[in-house]
C-alpha cells in the first residue's frame, strides 16, 4: 500500500495534550513539516516558551531547550550567537511575546537577530486558565475580564505590524490556521520564513491566527468561525515584510 | 616601607592619572601597591580624589581613614580631607587655587606650590598634577624620579599624549621646587 | 589594572567568549573592557536591553556548551534571580558578576557587600544553590573569574562573584594564567542541533511531584558534593588566637590591617577569610569553636554572614559582629578598635 500521510520525521510520536479543537497541535505540525521540507532537523535547535507549548519537547524531535517566561527572543540570541551555524526559532504564545516578553521580541527584532519566531496567538492566556491577553478583543470575556474587556485593559496588540515596522527583521507575516486553505498557505509562510533564517537575512517572524475553543467558551466548530468572523478583520492575513520585496503585500 | 596618600581636587585636574601614575611607577619597582579612585557620578565634573597606598609588604586595606600625606589641587579639598591627614603627616598644597589662610593644621609639614603656575612654564597649564606629583616624589622618595619618568611614557593615554613633554618637564619642575622650598609647620 | 578589568581579561582567558550586559555603575568597567576585547579575539559582545535579557543569553549561549558571561551591580542582580533559578535547575553553567552597591532598591553605588544572603541562599526561586566566590584583591578576583568557568562546568551549576565596588574599581599589579581554549569535553547535554543522536532537551520542569523530588535531590547530592570539595579560605595567626575574625572581600581586606596591628600589639586576634560563601568553610569554624574564646565578624552588612558563622560554632564560642550598611566602610582604625573592645570585653 502507498503511504500517502505521514508522521514528520521532525514529530515524535506521542499523544498531544493540547484541548480538542486547539490550533498548537496544527502549528506545531507545520513547523515540523517545515523543518523536513528543508532538511535541517539535525542542526535545529528550538526554544520553547513558557505556556501552553511549554510541553514542545515532547511533540518535536529536535534538540529543545525550555526558557523563562518572555525571554525566549533572548535565549535564541544567546544560542545565535554562540552557534551561527545552527539553526535556531522561538515558540511563543501571546502572552509570551505581547506582554511579559515584549522587551526582550522588540529589542531582538530591532537587532535583526537571525532566528525565526512563531508566534501563535489565541487573544487569551490558555494555559494558565483563560484569562485576558494583551491581544484579547475588546468586549472579549475572560476569566480576569469577567463583564468583557475595556480599552483601558489594552488595545488588542497587533504585533506582527510592530515588528514589520522595525528595519530588523527580514519578513514579517500573519497567518491562521482555520481552514485547510489557510493552513497550507501558514506552511508555504513558516517556510519562506525558515528559509530567511537560513540565508541569513535577519530575524523572520510569522503570527498565527490560533483558536481556543476552551478559552473561549465555544465548541471547535465556533471557535474557528470566530477567528474568521473577528479575528481575522482585526488581525488582517498577509505578509507584511520581505526583503524580497515581490513576495512582500 | 610603608606609605599611603590621598589625592584630591576638581574632575578634570587629572587626579586619577597621576594616582595612577604613582601607582605604576611603584609596581615597576616590584613594590606592593594599591590604587583606589573615586568613581561613578562624582567623576563628572565634581571632586575627584584618590587613594595609593605604596608599600615593601602586602597591603592590607587599601582603604585610608587618615593618610601620611596627602595633594590638595584646590580648596574644597582642604576641606574634605586636611583634618584627616595624621598628625606629622605631610601635605602639598596647590597654592595657585588654594589660599595659605584656609589651611588649618600646624601639626604637618606643609609645602604651598604654585602648581597651575609651574605648568604653565612646563608648557602646559594642565599638567599641574605632575608639578605636584614631582615635589611629592622629590620630598618622600616612595619612588625614584627617574622610573616615575619612565613610567609616564605607558600611563599617558593616546588622548593626551600632545602633553607628554609637558608632563616630563612639569615632574622636574615640581621636584626641582621641593628641592629648593622645604616642608614646614607652620 | 583594575579588579573590573582583571575578571574581564580573566575571564577571556579562561575561554570565554561570549558576554552579554547591561550598562549599572559600579561594574561597566568590566563590560567596557570586554567590549574592546572580545570582537578583537573571535568573541561576541552584547549590550543586552536590560539585565534580564541579558541573562537569559547567557542561558541560551549556555545551552550550546559555550562558556558565557554576564555582570551587574545588585539592581541589576536582583533582575536576573529568575533565569539564574532556571539555570540551576536546567543544570546550565554560567559565570555572573556581582559588584556589590549599597541598597536596598535604588541605594546608592558605594561598596557593600550586602548581597550575602541573596547570593548565598538562592535568592531566586526554589530549592538551589549559587556556588560564590568572593575575591578581596585585584589578584584574586583574576584568579577566581577564571576558576569560576572550570566549577560551573564541572558542576553544571551558576557560579557567582561576589566582589564589593573597592574590589572592582582598586587597581593592583595583576599577573595572570596563561590563556586557554576551554578543553574539547564532552557535553552530553549540549544543545547542538541533533545530528546522528537522540535530541537532547534541557528544562527545569517538572511537573509530577515525584519526578521532580527526584531531581531535586539529585540536585542536592551535588551541591552535599561542591560542600565536600570545593571550600577554599584563608588563614592568618589561628594557631594561638583567643580571638578570631571572620570577613570575606572587602571587609576582609580592611579588617586584615586592624589584625596586623593588634598583633603587633601583642593582642592573640587570628582572621578566617572564606574565598568560598558556598560552599562555607562551616567545619573551620565548627573546629575553630571548640578552643577559640570568641569571633567576630566584619561585613560590609547588618550582618548576613554572621549568621552562618552563628550556626558553625553552634554555641560553643561567642559570636560577636560588627558591620557597615549602605555603602559605608570602616577604616583600619576603626575595626581595630572593636577588635581590642571585643578581645578585653
Amino acid at each position: 500500500m502507498k503511504l500517502v500521510f505521514d508522521r514528520p520525521k521532525s514529530m515524535k510520536d506521542t499523544v498531544m495534550h493540547y484541548c480538542p479543537g486547539c490550533s498548537h497541535g496544527v502549528v506545531t505540525r507545520i513547523v515540523a513539516e517545515a523543518i523536513d521540507i528543508l532538511d535541517i532537523r539535525e542542526k535545529t535547535v528550538c526554544v520553547a516558551p513558557v505556556g501552553c507549548a511549554v510541553f514542545l519537547y515532547e511533540y518535536l524531535n529536535l534538540d529543545v531547550t525550555e526558557s523563562p517566561h518572555g525571554r525566549p527572543p533572548a535565549v535564541a540570541t544567546g544560542i545565535k550567537r554562540a552557534r551561527p551555524d545552527l539553526f535556531v526559532f522561538t515558540y511563543q504564545g501571546d502572552g509570551d511575546i505581547a506582554a511579559i516578553g515584549l522587551a526582550e521580541i522588540l529589542s531582538a527584532a530591532n537587532r535583526g537577530e537571525n532566528f525565526s519566531v512563531v508566534y501563535v496567538n489565541n487573544t487569551v492566556y490558555g494555559m494558565t486558565g483563560g484569562q485576558m491577553a494583551p491581544t484579547t478583543m475588546l468586549g472579549q470575556r475572560t476569566t480576569t475580564t469577567p463583564y468583557g474587556k475595556g480599552a483601558m485593559d489594552g488595545r488588542p496588540l497587533r504585533m506582527a505590524e510592530w515588528i514589520a515596522s522595525l528595519d530588523g527583521p527580514s519578513y514579517v507575516a500573519r497567518m491562521a490556521v482555520n481552514t485547510p486553505a489557510n493552513v497550507k498557505k501558514a506552511r508555504k509562510t513558516v517556510i519562506e520564513a525558515f528559509r530567511m533564517q537560513l540565508e541569513g537575512r535577519g530575524m523572520s517572524f510569522v503570527e498565527i491566527l490560533a483558536a481556543c475553543p476552551v478559552g473561549w467558551g465555544l465548541s471547535p466548530i465556533e471557535a474557528l468561525a470566530r477567528v474568521e468572523k473577528e479575528l481575522i478583520p482585526y488581525y488582517p492575513l498577509g505578509v507584511l515584510k520581505s526583503v524580497d520585496s515581490h513576495k512582500a503585500g | 616601607m610603608y606609605h599611603d596618600l590621598i589625592i584630591s581636587g576638581f574632575g578634570g585636574q587629572g587626579i586619577l592619572a597621576v594616582g595612577r601614575l604613582l601607582a605604576h611607577t611603584a609596581m615597576l619597582e616590584e613594590k606592593y601597591v594599591t590604587f583606589l579612585p573615586s568613581y561613578g557620578p562624582i567623576m563628572r565634573g565634581g571632586t575627584a580624589n584618590c587613594t595609593v597606598v605604596v608599600s615593601s609588604k602586602p597591603i592590607g586595606s587599601p582603604i585610608v581613614r587618615n593618610p601620611q600625606s596627602a595633594i590638595f589641587m584646590n580648596a574644597p579639598s582642604v576641606v574634605s580631607f586636611e583634618e584627616r591627614v595624621k598628625t606629622e603627616g605631610l601635605i602639598l598644597y596647590n597654592s595657585d587655587l588654594v589660599d595659605k589662610a584656609d589651611s588649618k593644621r600646624t601639626d604637618v609639614d606643609k609645602i604651598f606650590i604654585p602648581a597651575n603656575t609651574l605648568a604653565e612654564e612646563a608648557g602646559s597649564g594642565r599638567v599641574a598634577n605632575m608639578v605636584l606629583m614631582g615635589a611629592f616624589i622629590e620630598i618622600t622618595q616612595v619612588v625614584g624620579m627617574k622610573s616615575a619618568v619612565k613610567c609616564l611614557k605607558e600611563v599617558v593615554s593616546e588622548k593626551h599624549i600632545d602633553l607628554f613633554q609637558a608632563d616630563q618637564a612639569a615632574l622636574i619642575k615640581g621636584s626641582e621646587f621641593a628641592r629648593c622650598h622645604t616642608p614646614a609647620r607652620k | 589594572m583594575s579588579g573590573a578589568e582583571a575578571m574581564a581579561e580573566a575571564a577571556i582567558r579562561a575561554g570565554c567568549r561570549f558576554y552579554f550586559g547591561y550598562p549599572i555603575t559600579p561594574q561597566s568597567e568590566l563590560a567596557e573592557y570586554l567590549a574592546r576585547e572580545l570582537p578583537k579575539r573571535g568573541g561576541v559582545f552584547l549590550q543586552a536591553e536590560s539585565e534580564i535579557a541579558a541573562i537569559n543569553m547567557v542561558f541560551g549561549a549556555s545551552v550550546t556548551g559555550a562558556r558565557a558571561m554576564t555582570s551587574s551591580s545588585s539592581p541589576g542582580i536582583s533582575l536576573k534571580q529568575e533565569a539564574i533559578s532556571y539555570m540551576a535547575g536546567c543544570e546550565l553553567p554560567g559565570v555572573i558578576v556581582n559588584v556589590c552597591r549599597g541598597g536596598p532598591g535604588l541605594g546608592n553605588i558605594a561598596p557593600s557587600e550586602a548581597d550575602y544572603f541573596q547570593a548565598v541562599k538562592g535568592g531566586g526561586h526554589g530549592d538551589y544553590r549559587n556556588i560564590v566566590l568572593a575575591p578581596s584583591s585585584v589578584q584574586e578576583a583574576a584568579d577566581l573569574s577564571y576558576l569560576a568557568f572550570d566549577i560551573s562546568e564541572k558542576y553544571r551549576n551558576p557560579v557567582m562573584i561576589l566582589c564589593s565596588a573597592v574590589i572592582a574599581q582598586m587597581v593592583e599589579p595583576v599577573e595572570f594564567m596563561s590563556p586557554r581554549r576551554p578543553e574539547e569535553v564532552e557535553k552530553p547535554w549540549a544543545l547542538t542541533g541533533a545530528k546522528g543522536r537522540e535530541p537532547r532537551v534541557i528544562k527545569s520542569l517538572r511537573l509530577s511531584e515525584q519526578e521532580l523530588e527526584e531531581h531535586n535531590r539529585h540536585l542536592q547530592e551535588k551541591y552535599a558534593t561542591v560542600k565536600a570539595k570545593e571550600v577554599r579560605y584563608e588563614t592568618r595567626y589561628l594557631e594561638d588566637a583567643e580571638l578570631v575574625i571572620v570577613a570575606f572581600g572587602t571587609s576582609a581586606r580592611i579588617v586584615s590591617t586592624a589584625v596586623e596591628t593588634a598583633r603587633e600589639k601583642g593582642y592573640k586576634v587570628g582572621l578566617l577569610r572564606p574565598i568560598t560563601l558556598f560552599p562555607f568553610p562551616t567545619h573551620v569554624i565548627r573546629k575553630l569553636a571548640e578552643r577559640v574564646k570568641k569571633f567576630m565578624v566584619f561585613e560590609l552588612s547588618a550582618g548576613q554572614m554572621v549568621e552562618d558563622v552563628e550556626i558553625a560554632a553552634a554555641g560553643k564560642a561567642a559570636v560577636n559582629f560588627y558591620g557597615r550598611m549602605g555603602g559605608s566602610v570602616p577604616s583600619p582604625e576603626e575595626d581595630f578598635e572593636k577588635i581590642v573592645d571585643c578581645y578585653r570585653g
